[in-house]
This record gives C-alpha cells, structure tokens and sequence, in this order.
C-alpha cells in the first residue's frame, strides 16, 4: 500500500490523458514535481512563516500540498490554482419566500437548523431495549469545525446508562486517609472560586478500529468520534482535598459515579492535587446529563475513563483499587504476555476531518485540508500533512488558540489534481513527542493492546474524489 | 463627598476584606466515617472492605443462572450480549500472535476486583442488590468456572484476597506516564 501510494502520485503527475486533470493542473504539477521533495522542519510559533517559504499557492509537499501562506495572506492565485469551480455563469437570483412573510417566534432553548438534522451522534442500536445506554455514542467531527464540541454532540460512554440526577440530592462525599471526612452539596460546591479551562476528552478506546489487520471502511465518527472538546468550569479539586487535610500516607484517588454501575477508578494523588477539576459546566452551562451532570471530575488530559461522570465519591488510599476498568479493561496487552497498567496520558495525536469518507470531492481544484491535534502531554507545536502517503509532508497553519491538553484545528491548502492521493496528518506536541506510524506503533507495542491508539491515520483518495480508510 | 472620615471607614472595609480573603472557602460538611458506610463500596485488592458473608459456587450457580446467565451465558462463555463479554476461558491467549481473550480466569489480576465489580454494578438491571453471601457465592462460582477455586472453597472476607489469580503478574507499568 505504501509503495503503490507513494509514487502514485508522481505517476498520476504523467498522466496527460487523465479526464480528471484539466491543462492548467498538469503545469502546476510538473512544479509539484520539481518540489516535492521540500520538506519544512521549521516550526515556532504557529502562524509565524520562515522566509524561505515558497509563495502562496506553490506546493510545499508532494502531489499538490500549497504552502500555508494562503491562510496567512489570503494570497490565492486563482490562475495558477485553477480553484474556481465553474466559469458558467450563475443561475439568475429570486427572492426566498422566507424573505415574504414573517418567520417564527422565539424558544426557551434553541436548536440547530431543521437543515441539519444529519449533523448527530451516531450509535449502535442497543443488543436489547434492557441495555440501552451501555456502550458509547460517536461525535460527528467530520460535520463540524473549529475546537469546542457542542455539548449535544459531545461523545459519550457509559458502562450501565445515563442516571437522571436530582441536584439537590446529590452528594460528594471526600474520606479515607483525611484528616476531616466532608460531604458537599452541590450549593455549596457552587460557592468555591471557580476556574475555567478548555481541554478535550478521549475516550481510550477511540481510533482503535485501525489495530484490525486490514483497512475497515469506516469514516471519522467510527473510527474517531471518541472524541470531545469543552469549556469546562468548576472548582479545583485540590482545593477540596486541602480542606479536608490529606494524610500523609496518601497516594491515591479512587473516585466513583453515582450510575447504576458506580464506575470507579483510581487517580494518582499527584495529579488530583494538580489540575483536576470537579466541573460543574459545559460550555457555560449545567454539566450535561450524558456528560455528568450535576457534577463530573476532569483529568486534563488522561484518559477518557478515568475523568469519572456523575462524581459522588472521592477516596483517598494508600494504594489503587484495582477496579475492573483499571485491571479488566484499560491495559494495554504488549507483544508478549504483559500488558501495560495506568496508562493515564493520551498522547500526541492527530487525523484529518476533511477531506474524509462521506465527504467527496467534487473535481480537481483547491481544497482545504483540516483537522485536529492534541496531546495529553501539553500543547501542540506543529501539525505536518501528506497527500503523498507520508512521502513528503509539509506544516499545516494552526488555529489558535493554542492550549495544553486542547485540540488544535489545523489547516492545510491542497491542489487536488484529479489522481489517486493518500492524504495524512502528523502531530508533534511540546515535549518533543512525535506522533508515531502505523509501523512504529505497532512495533513498539503489537496491535493487540486496543486502548490508547494515536498512530497516524490516512484517508486515501480516489480519482472520482471519494475517500477511504486506508492503512498506508 | 469624601471626607476624611469615609475615606478611613473605606480603608478599614478593605482592610477586613482581605484578612477575610486570607482564609480560604470551607464549604464541606463534616460527616462521621459511620455515617459514609453504605456508600463506601470500594474494596482494595488486600481485601479491605470486604464484608461478613460467604459463599462457595456449588451455592453460586443458582444465582449465575437467575441473575447473571441471560447476558453472560451458560457456564460464563458464550454471552449473549456482546458487551457483557465472556466470564471464562480464554486461558493462554495472551501468548504472542493469539488474540487475546480477556476474562476474569484468563487477565484479571485480583479477586477482590470480581467481588467489588459485582457488588456496585451487576446485576445488571438491579445493581447493588444481591446480598454479601449472595456476592461471595457467585464469584466462587465464576472463579470454579475458570478452575481457580474448588466447587466446596469457602470464599469470605479472610479467603477471597488469596485467590491466586493465573494472570496475577501479567501486568507492568507504562513508562511514559507524567512525573
């Protein structure tokens, strides 16, 4: 696949006779040609350009990859891009009926455009109306843009249901090694000094569709949409803590919901006492039920799992539980027999949400690549993209903000040229850690391990536009 | 109009204001360990908290079969539900190049985990509520399926933390996790 891939484009290059390949393209691609092999390790801040990049609308990359200046200086070349999608003139305008009468009224919460009733979670039908509510629903982020999630579309796992939560009876409880046992209403957690922070949330078992042996036809939200991205607001948890005097002989967290199955895991103290939030809003309002309401705890960036929902308990101990999900279920089994136990860190990953399978191209031109990047570890650095197969690559802008332990839109600026193209995203974060191939993932740890998967991810694109899953 | 007077109970306001800012918020309640017990369900892989009872899985089936057996299967393996997974077998799967199938004989380290994931969130339709011999007898019976205690074992309190568990040293840290 790789091999194939990776000369297809320059073979496409050559392919005169290609219907998909109009004149002006087959002159930019003897450019692409001479340049594919420019290669851009210059990385400082985002949206900074060395000067010896080359101009806008040039290739920087291999089979059609421009440099990011175009979405620096808005300095499309439409000549030399060919981005236009027709020269025949557009259709006369007629005035909407919308526009005749009036529309209407106000609601007391508002909703998206009837327009976009397609633009949902996606989830398996439940094994039997008894288990409905177990398992996960996948965020559509090949239909949306930008950094937050909307509340509504943000992914969500739960082991036994989503519990329908009286605030004013719900009860968080911090015990075990304190000096002083408390119990918090949510009035009164309401009352700390509050902190807000953008972070993601992932699933552990998100992209793990790519260990299986061959490609699956699957598309964005079925491969990655285990993934999610607020504004969350709440009260540090160390400031809890401190109020109820931790002993010294503490070292864990085990914190647990208030779901039928009282999910429950342990967290390293260190971490609890460092930026884990008790949230008690979403996107400047309640906790969704789905999400946790009235109150879920948030470990930037560990692991989905672990930032327990519906949080009622907090127990501090000498050593971790053990749980079924921190034994059972997220560890990671390696090549040999053993397997990987606390994998807290989501680490530094990316994928590209458009192009993407379901979302065709329409003809050769211009076409901007996005998607996003984020590492458990810290901030994004720089974003590289391939429409070569990982041949060439070339950095994408970044969208700011740029937060720790947020995801980053990234955007790069492709010339379609009609030929078969396998279009990749690479992300490096701020401690240096590079985003591994499907290869070096596998030969670090096998494909058996299921849970934290972040290897790069590829779509390939075939000549009547479509893209697919592929590995590559 | 300031005169001096407002000026000094202006100073005087502020400076209350900050010896109260000096002291954080406490807004927790105390409450008596006693008074915390029936929502501290956690049990440690030494075996604190497990409750008085037992069980032994001659005991166990019964309940396996009313209570756990629609989703799970018969004997734990072959579940009917997909999510629920299989109980047992699987042993030897974790050998390099198998596809490893995870149930408790075959991956699950602890013991106490079994009796502690029952307790809080099985039966599925109506967690929490088999009682302490109930939970004892049914992890027997799990663990006799898998051949890790005998069908007449007595697992209590004192028993269920030294079940041995075959895949007792199959795990090992991540390496990369933050300082």
């Amino acid at each position: 696949m790789a091999a194939g891939n990776a000369v297809g484009g320059h073979r496409t290059l050559n392919k005169t006779d290609s219907p998909f390949v109009p004149v002006s393209h087959r002159a930019l691609a003897v450019r692409t040609g001479t340049r594919n092999a420019y290669f851009d390790r210059n990385e400082g801040a985002p949206l900074m350009v060395r000067k010896t990049h080359p101009e806008p609308g040039y290739p920087t990359a291999g089979n059609g990859i421009l440099s990011r200046r175009i979405f620096l200086e808005g300095a499309l070349v439409v000549g030399a891009t060919g981005a236009g999608l027709s020269c025949a003139s557009a259709e006369p305008l007629a005035v909407q009926p919308w526009m005749k009468v009036p529309g209407p009224g106000f609601a007391g919460y508002g909703q998206p455009s009837l327009f976009e009733s397609k633009v949902v979670k996606v989830f398996p039908p439940p094994p039997s109306p008894a288990t409905q509510g177990v398992g996960a629903s996948r965020t559509p982020l090949h239909l949306l843009e930008g950094m937050i999630t909307p509340s509504g579309l943000h992914f969500e796992r739960s082991h036994s249901g989503i519990p329908d939560i009286d605030p004013d009876q719900h009860r968080l409880v911090i015990h075990g090694l304190v000096k002083r046992p408390l119990v918090f209403t949510l009035e009164a957690l309401s009352r700390y000094p509050m902190q807000s922070r953008i972070a993601f949330i992932e699933c552990a078992g998100n992209s793990q569709a790519l260990n299986a042996p061959q490609a699956q036809p699957l598309n964005v939200s079925a491969i990655h949409g285990l993934l999610g991205c607020s504004e969350w607001t709440g009260v540090r948890l160390s400031t809890l803590l401190d109020e109820a005097g931790v002993e010294p002989e503490a070292r864990w967290v085990i914190a647990e919901g208030a779901d039928a199955a009282a999910m429950s895991r342990s967290i390293p103290l260190a971490k609890a006492m460092d930026d884990a939030l008790v949230c008690l809003y979403q996107n400047g309002e309640r906790v969704r039920p789905s999400n946790g309401y009235p109150v879920r705890l948030l470990l930037p960036g560990f692991e989905g799992n672990m930032n327990v929902k519906w949080l009622r308990r907090l127990k501090l101990t000498a050593g971790p539980a053990m749980t079924k999900d921190e034994t059972s279920k997220y560890t990671i089994v390696l090549k040999d027999e053993k397997a990987w136990q606390f994998v807290f860190p989501i680490e530094v990953k990316s994928f590209i949400t458009r192009p993407s399978p379901g979302l065709a191209l329409t003809g050769p031109g211009f076409y901007e690549i996005s998607g996003l990047a984020w590492s458990g570890n810290g901030s994004i650095r720089q974003v590289e993209v391939s429409a070569d197969g990982g041949r060439s690559w070339a950095p994408a802008a970044l969208q700011g903000p740029i937060l720790p332990k947020a995801p980053v839109r990234f955007r790069a600026a492709w010339q379609w040229n009609g030929g078969p193209a396998v279009l990749q995203s690479r992300a490096t974060d701020d401690t240096g850690m590079v985003q591994p191939t499907r290869a070096q993932f596998a030969a670090e740890r096998g494909l058996r391990g299921v849970y934290h998967y972040n290897a790069v991810a590829s779509w390939r694109i075939d000549e009547m536009g479509e893209a697919s899953n592929v590995y590559a | 109009m300031f005169t001096l007077k407002s000026i000094a109970v202006c100073i005087s306001t502020l400076t209350i204001a900050s010896a109260a800012l000096a002291q954080a918020p406490q807004f927790g309640q105390p409450i008596a360990p006693a008074d915390i017990a029936a929502w501290d369900i956690s049990i440690g892989p030494d075996g604190v908290g497990l409750p008085p009872g037992r069980g032994t899985a001659i005991e166990g089936e019964a309940i396996y079969v009313a209570s756990c057996q629609a989703c799970h299967g018969e004997k734990g393996t072959r579940p009917n539900d997909a999510l629920a997974g299989a109980l047992v077998g699987g042993m030897g799967t974790l050998a390099p190049d198998k596809i490893p199938m995870k149930t408790v004989g075959s991956f699950w380290p602890y013991a106490t985990t079994l009796f502690d994931y029952v307790r809080r969130a099985m039966p599925f339709q109506e967690s929490k509520s088999l009682t302490a011999d109930e939970l004892y007898a049914v992890s027997a019976y799990i663990l006799n399926l898998n051949g890790i205690v005998g069908s007449n074992d007595v697992l209590d309190a004192q028993s269920l933390p030294k079940v041995r568990m075959p895949n007792r040293n199959g795990f090992i840290p991540f390496p990369r996790n933050p300082k």
